[in-house]
This record gives structure tokens, sequence and C-alpha cells, in this order.
């Protein structure tokens, strides 16, 4: 399986705004272990089945160490968020990481998503009105998808909702693998560290109740809390996973449901299907963005093909969560399916921290939105939605809406 | 059904207390699971086996 001549290049070109690539299937079949060429022109290699995702991005053999020096470059300029010096401030694994993700989780733990649940809903009211003020037709996408877990990250970590047009840019650098220049990527880097340190330096002289005040109250890593380094790096982290991630999810999530109105008719008469049909939008998400690399730290095997030491593999989880061998009918929508094991949250202990802020956040959407805009339907035929290039976390770039 | 759940592997996804409630709690201080109800009641089997299938960690065990 592992002599393959033909390189493909990744990501493979897409313009279905929803539909996955013809590649993948075939990847899955006949090449799960895939020679790829990056945009740096770097090799690396591709997985595509579920069994091999879950199970790579579960080893802890399988690191983040994108900056180490044999590792693949994802773009000409770099790596930007996978393999910036910032994500090496955060422990990779064993006990440190474990510790650092503990101190960080209980600010996301279920209980607490579920306390945010009326205000994210009366957040999304407002936003929603103000686009039915607008009038026909809105962008779902800038009108409510954005703006909403904008506010609720910026809620959280106690930092001011107000500069979130410079988040959104020092985001957009640090997740735009092709859009940027390095200087320009640099600078914005500094800037948002900076900031964040202000920030951080603010929170110490006078605490609040958000998670940046609480990460300072753990104490100095010695009392069992974090350097100041280690929070400003966890501040930025989560104002740039808190940010894109969810609110490009939004737009796809209602774009995938308006695109068979069956799907949005079937929820107004059935509201009980939220949840499910939530994990069945992740879990069918074709434009979810690069993947999640990983570098090879010592020789291994996976599904019987030879990985050398300093391999740079790329785990396909879009790809993974449509494998025959893992879903029954995997191609197809199910909004009752259940279990819904899909791995758009990656897996094991570093599987995403803002899962359930996630979930809650695109249960709560769909709920109003079905409650106050139910005539909801796409301004455009679904073949002129047109995705974002370059982001290392996939979108849309407009959701024209009507209702 | 008989519940257990792996402390040391949980990553406080949160997966289960969002499914399943009544059966799984998370700790307040690190997001670490907390099983309310070792040996769940009928009605809450499917959700319990739900939340055993998608848990990222695969940190919950069910014998039945």
């Amino acid at each position: 399986m592992s002599q393959h001549e033909q390189v493909l290049n990744y990501p493979i070109p897409n313009d279905a705004a929803l539909e996955p690539p013809a590649e993948w299937a075939e990847l899955r079949s006949k090449c799960p272990v895939a020679h790829v060429t990056l945009p740096s022109g770097d090799q690396a290699t591709l997985l595509t089945r579920y069994d091999d995702v879950k199970e790579v991005l579960a080893d802890p053999r399988f690191t983040r160490q994108l900056s180490a020096p044999d590792a693949a470059r994802l773009s000409a300029e770099g790596g930007g968020v996978f393999s910036s010096d910032l994500a090496q401030i955060i422990p990779d694994g064993g006990e440190e990481h474990q510790h650092w993700r503990r101190l960080v989780s209980r600010w996301f733990t279920a209980k607490r998503m579920n306390a945010l649940r009326p205000s994210m809903a009366k957040t999304a009211e407002e936003l929603i009105d103000d686009m039915v003020k607008r009038g026909v037709p809105g962008d779902l996408k800038a009108d409510l998808g954005f703006p909403l877990p904008v506010y609720v990250i910026c809620d959280m970590l106690g930092v001011p909702a107000a500069d979130r047009d410079r988040f959104s840019y020092w985001s957009d650098t640090m997740l735009n693998l092709t859009r940027y220049t390095q200087a320009e990527i640099e600078a914005s880097q500094l800037e948002f560290f900076q900031y964040m340190s202000g920030h951080v330096a603010a929170k110490r002289a006078a605490p609040d109740d958000d998670l940046l005040s609480g990460l300072i109250a753990a104490g100095t890593p010695e009392e069992g809390g974090l350097s100041d380094l280690q929070i400003q790096v966890t501040g930025i982290a989560l104002l740039v996973a808190g940010h894109e991630t969810t609110a490009n999810m939004i737009g796809k999530m209602v774009a995938m449901l308006l695109a068979d109105r069956s799907r949005w008719e079937r929820l107004l008469a059935d509201p009980s299907l939220i949840r499910t049909t939530v994990e069945e939008s992740l879990r069918l998400d074709a434009n979810s963005g690069f993947g999640l690399p990983r570098y090879l730290r010592e020789e291994t095997e996976v599904s019987g093909t030879h990985l050398p030491k300093g391999t740079t593999v790329v785990c396909s989880m879009a790809a993974a969560n449509r494998d025959e061998s893992a879903f029954e009918a995997a191609d197809q929508m199910d909004m009752t399916r259940s279990p819904n094991p899909h791995l758009s949250f990656g897996a094991g202990a570093h599987s995403c921290l803002g899962q359930a802020l996630a979930r809650t956040e695109l249960q709560v959407v769909l709920e109003v939105l079905l409650r106050k805009l139910p005539t909801l339907d796409l301004a455009v035929p679904v073949a002129e939605l047109e995705r974002v290039e370059g982001l290392a976390v996939g979108g849309l770039r407009t959701l024209p809406v009507r209702w | 059904m008989k519940v257990t759940v792996d402390e040391v592997k949980c990553c406080g996804a949160g997966q289960c207390v969002l499914i399943a409630p009544e059966v799984f709690d998370q700790r307040d201080d690190d997001g670490i699971v907390i099983l309310l109800e070792s040996e769940p009641g009928e009605d809450q089997y499917s959700l319990v086996r739900e939340a055993a299938a998608v848990c990222p960690a695969l940190a919950i065990e069910i014998a039945e």
C-alpha cells in the first residue's frame, strides 16, 4: 500500500462548498496512507481512514512539534498556528500537559456551558433581530455565526468584545496558511502577544471572575498554577480557537440544513432532534479545513505502512468521518444518528478542550433560529456558496439568507 | 448494567454530561468525570451506551 507513484497536492482542491472531494473515498479504499505535497512543497503523509486517524490522534508518539527542524512546513510562510513558537509554550504531552489541561478544563465543563445557555440565547436573539432589521438578504455568517462565538469567548476570558476586529485580524493571520507574508504574520503575533501581556498584567492588578483571572489565582508554577507566559499564550490560544472554528461551523451547519430544506422542516416539526443534528453536521462538514498535522518522533507503522521517524502526518478528520467502515450510510445525513463518534474535535488527550462550548453554541443557535425565523431559507442556490480559501479552519465566505 | 470510568484517561470533554447528566458529572476544579450512578436505571441505558461510544478518550466502560 505504500507504493504510490502519483503524489497528490494537499489540501485537495474542491469547488463544492458543502460536498467532499471525490479523492477522499478513493484514498480511504486504495491509499489510506498517502504521500502528499503541501503548499510549501514539502512532503507529508495523509491519513483518511477512521481507525487510523483516531489511533494517531490519540498516540503520544505523534506530537504537535511542527517546529522541529525536519518537520514539513505547511506553507511557504511557515505553518501558521500549527508551528508557531507560541504553540510550544503550552506543554505538548505527559503530566505537564495534563496539568495545564485540567487547569483550563474547569472553565469549559458541560455544567458551566449549560449555565451560559440563557445569555447565549439572548445574544443570538439580539443578533437575529438586528439582521432582520437590516432586511433581506442577510448574511448569516457575518450577522450571527461570526459575532456570537466571539462575544461568548471574550466574555469568558474577560477581554473587551469591542476589540473584536483586532482579534479577528490576529486570529486570521494565525489560521490562514496562505494569505499573509511571514513579516505580516510575525508582526501580528507580536501585537497579539503584547495585547495579551498587557491584559494579563491588568487582570493581575485587578482580578475579576473570568478565566484569565482564575488562571492567575491558581498561583505560580511552584504553587500548582501557570507561568505568566503560559497564561498569556493560553489566552491567545483560546481566543483564536474560540473564534473561527464555531463561527464558521454555524454557517456551514445552517447551510447544510437549508441546502435540503426538508431537513429544516423536520427540525421545525421536532426540535428534539437538535442535539443529534448538530453532531451529524459536525460529522458531515466536508469543508473543515486543513485537518490536524502531527510530527512523528519515532518510527512506527500505520495500516501496515512503515512511517520513518520525522514523518509529518496530516490527519483528515473530515475524510475519516465519512468512512463507511465506521458509519453506516456514511455519506448520508441522518439527523437521528446515535451514537455519532465523529472525529471533528479530534480524539484522545488533545481532543478539543472547548467542545462542550462549541456544541452548546451550535445547539443554542439552531434553537433560536428555528424559533425566530422558521421561514429561513438560502437566498442563493447552493452552487453559489463559496469556500474561504487558505484557512486552517474551513468556512463559507458568506451565507446569504432570506426569511 | 455496570458503568466504570477511568479518571486518568478522561480528557474532560463533557460529552457524557451533555448526553447523560443523570449518570455523569464533572469535577468543578478540573472537569474530570464523576460517576453519579454506577448501576443506572434501564431508562438510562441507551444514553449511557451513547456516552461511552462517543467519549473521545474512551474513558467509559460498560459491563452488561
